[in-house]
C-alpha cells in the first residue's frame, strides 16, 4: 500500500487485561476509503482489537495497550481520547439508541461537540440521516421515540449518529449480528456507499460478508494476526493453514 | 400408606392456611389503621381543620393548617440539603470505581439510615439549637434532611446501575467525556428511577416524629423564617394525642388521617407511575 493511501497503521500491537494477554504483536495497516474486515472465530480479540483503535477499552480497568497505532501518523495511544474519538466512531453488535427523540439522538454528538445553533443541526441530522439511508423513512417523525423505530432502522440510526460527528473512520463491530437478513442487506449497502467519505473497519463473524463487502480482511486467531491481505487472496488462495481451515469451515 | 398420604395433604393444607392468614394479617393492618383513623378522624376532618389555625382549649373550631404548612416547610428544607448531597453520593458509587471507598460510603449509609431517628435529633439540637439558643424549622429540617440522604444515595444508586453499559459506551464512542456521559445520558435515563427514590424518600421522612420534638418543636401558631419554632402534623398529633382534652384527640385523629393520606397518596402515585411505564 503506499504511504499515503494508510489511514491507520498498527505496529506491534499487544492487548493485556490486567496480566492476562489477549492480542499478540498485532501489525497490519488499513487502506484509506476502504472497506477492512477483521475475522475470526469467537473469541480470536477481533473485537477487542477494534476496540483498542478508538480506545474504548479504557472503561475497563486493568486494561491497557502497548506498541504503536498510527491515525495520520498522530499516535493514537498517546493523544486526547475524547479528540480520538471525534475521528473515529464506533458502531456497536446491538443498536444502542439514547432513550431521546431520533432527532436529538443523531444531535447528541453535534452538540457534545459545541454545535448548539438550531439551523446547523437541523442541516447536519438531516444529512447524516441521507448518508445513512433512513431520512425518507424518518422524516416526518424526527421528534418520536428512537425506540419506536425497529431493530434495522435502529442500526442505521446508529451508524447515522455516529455519521453526524463526521469521522475519518468508522469501526462497526458486528453491526449486522443482530439484525434479519433483510435488514442486514441494506446495511452493507450503506456501507459500500459510505467508503468514499470514509475509512471502514468492520468485524464480522460472517465470512460472506466480508467477502462481498471488504477490499482487506484479516484473520485473527487465538489474538494474534494470521493473516491480513486483499479479500479476494484470503478466501481464494490463503497462505495459511489455519486461513484455509477456517475458510473452509474446518473450524467455527 | 393410605394415611401417611392424608396427613401430608393435611399438614400441606394447614400450612397453606397459616401463611395464607399471617399475610393477610400482614396487609390488614394498613387497612386496620386506615379504617380506624378514618372511622374516629372523619368526622373531625372539615375544610376549616384544614385552613385554620388551633384555637385555645375549650374553644371550638380550629385546625391544623399551620402543621400542614410547616410539615411542607420543614419537607422543603430537608429536601434542599439531603436531596443534593444524596443525589451525586449515588452517582458517585454508581459512576466511579474504586474498590474500598465506594464499599465504605455504602456501608456507612447503610449505618446511617439506621440510626435511631430521635438520636438524628440530638445532634441537630446540639449543632443547630444550641448555637443559635432557640428551636427553629432550620433545625428541624436539617434533622430530617439528614435522614434523607442515605435513602437518597442508594435510591439513586440502584437507578443509574439499571442503565445499560451500552448506552455509555455509545456516548463516550461519540467524543462525550465521562462526565457529560453522566449528566446528558446516563441521568436522563434514569430520571424516572432518580424521581421515584426522591418522593418516596420524602413521604418516608414526612411523618418522622422523635427528630422535630426537641428541634421544631412545636407552634401553635404560623411560623415565617426559619428560625422560628414551627408545627408539623406529626408532632401536632403527638401533642394532642398525649393532650386531657378529647377535642384535641377528635383533631389528632383527623391530624393523623391527614398524614397518612399524604403519605398513602405520594406512595400509590408513585407506584402507579412505574408500572405504567413502557418496557424496554
Amino acid at each position: 500500500m503506499a504511504a499515503d493511501d494508510v489511514k491507520m497503521r498498527v505496529s506491534g500491537l499487544d492487548f493485556y487485561y490486567g496480566p492476562k494477554q489477549s492480542l499478540f504483536q498485532i501489525s497490519l495497516q488499513v487502506p484509506t476509503n476502504r472497506i477492512t474486515a477483521v475475522i475470526g472465530p469467537s473469541g480470536c480479540g477481533k473485537s477487542t482489537f477494534l476496540r483498542t483503535l478508538n480506545r474504548m477499552y479504557e472503561t475497563v480497568p486493568h486494561a491497557r495497550a502497548e506498541g504503536e497505532i498510527l491515525l495520520d501518523n498522530e499516535d493514537l495511544l498517546t493523544m486526547d481520547a475524547v479528540a480520538l474519538r471525534r475521528r473515529v466512531g464506533m458502531v456497536f453488535q446491538r443498536p444502542n439508541p439514547f432513550p431521546k427523540s431520533i432527532f436529538d439522538n443523531i444531535a447528541y454528538g453535534l452538540r457534545v461537540n459545541g454545535t448548539h445553533s438550531g439551523a446547523a443541526l437541523q442541516e447536519k441530522v438531516e444529512k447524516s440521516l441521507r448518508r445513512a439511508a433512513l431520512w425518507d423513512e424518518v422524516k416526518d417523525q424526527l421528534h418520536k421515540s428512537a425506540y419506536a423505530l425497529s431493530v434495522g432502522q435502529q442500526q442505521r440510526l446508529c451508524i447515522a449518529r455516529a455519521l453526524a460527528v463526521d469521522p475519518e473512520v468508522l469501526l462497526l463491530d458486528e453491526p449486522c449480528s443482530a439484525l434479519d437478513p433483510i435488514a442486514t442487506a441494506k446495511i452493507e449497502e450503506l456501507l459500500y456507499s459510505l467508503q468514499d467519505q470514509c475509512t471502514l473497519i468492520i468485524v464480522t463473524h460472517n465470512m460472506q460478508q466480508a467477502a462481498r463487502v471488504a477490499d482487506f480482511t484479516g484473520f485473527f486467531l487465538l489474538g494474534k494476526l494470521i493473516e491480513y491481505n486483499k479479500t479476494e487472496i484470503i478466501f481464494k488462495t490463503p497462505a495459511k493453514k489455519e486461513t484455509e481451515d477456517y475458510i473452509t469451515g474446518r473450524f467455527g | 400408606m393410605q394415611w401417611r398420604n392424608s396427613r401430608r395433604k393435611f399438614v400441606n393444607y394447614f400450612m397453606f392456611s397459616l401463611t395464607g392468614l399471617c399475610a393477610l394479617v400482614a396487609v390488614g393492618f394498613l387497612f386496620f389503621i386506615l379504617g380506624y383513623l378514618v372511622w374516629n378522624g372523619g368526622s373531625s376532618l372539615s375544610w376549616a381543620f384544614l385552613t385554620h389555625l388551633p384555637t385555645p382549649v375549650g374553644e371550638p373550631g380550629g385546625g391544623m393548617a399551620n402543621a400542614i404548612v410547616g410539615s411542607g416547610k420543614l419537607l422543603l428544607l430537608a429536601s434542599a440539603f439531603g436531596i443534593p448531597i444524596g443525589f451525586l453520593g449515588g452517582v458517585y458509587l454508581a459512576e466511579f470505581g474504586g474498590r474500598s471507598f465506594p464499599f465504605v460510603v455504602r456501608y456507612t449509609a447503610d449505618l446511617l439510615n439506621g440510626v435511631p431517628s430521635i438520636l438524628i435529633g440530638i445532634f441537630a439540637y446540639a449543632i443547630v439549637v444550641l448555637p443559635m439558643k432557640h428551636f427553629s424549622a432550620l433545625a428541624g429540617g436539617l434533622a430530617l434532611g439528614v435522614m434523607m440522604i442515605p435513602i437518597a444515595v442508594r435510591s439513586t444508586e440502584e437507578a443509574l446501575r439499571t442503565v445499560p453499559l451500552m448506552l455509555r459506551e455509545g456516548a463516550l464512542a461519540l467524543g462525550a467525556s465521562k462526565w457529560k456521559t453522566i449528566a446528558t445520558v446516563v441521568v436522563p435515563a434514569a430520571r424516572k428511577g432518580i424521581v421515584t427514590g426522591i418522593i418516596l424518600d420524602i413521604a418516608r421522612v414526612a411523618g418522622e416524629t422523635a427528630p422535630l420534638l426537641f428541634t421544631a418543636l412545636n407552634n401553635q401558631f404560623w411560623s415565617p423564617g426559619w428560625n422560628q419554632p414551627i408545627a408539623s402534623l406529626p408532632v401536632m398529633v403527638y401533642t394532642y394525642a398525649i393532650s386531657p382534652y378529647d377535642d384535641w384527640h377528635r383533631q389528632a385523629w383527623a391530624g393523623g388521617l391527614v398524614l397518612l393520606t399524604l403519605v398513602l397518596v405520594a406512595n400509590i402515585v408513585v407506584r402507579l407511575s412505574v408500572s405504567g411505564r413502557s418496557a424496554r
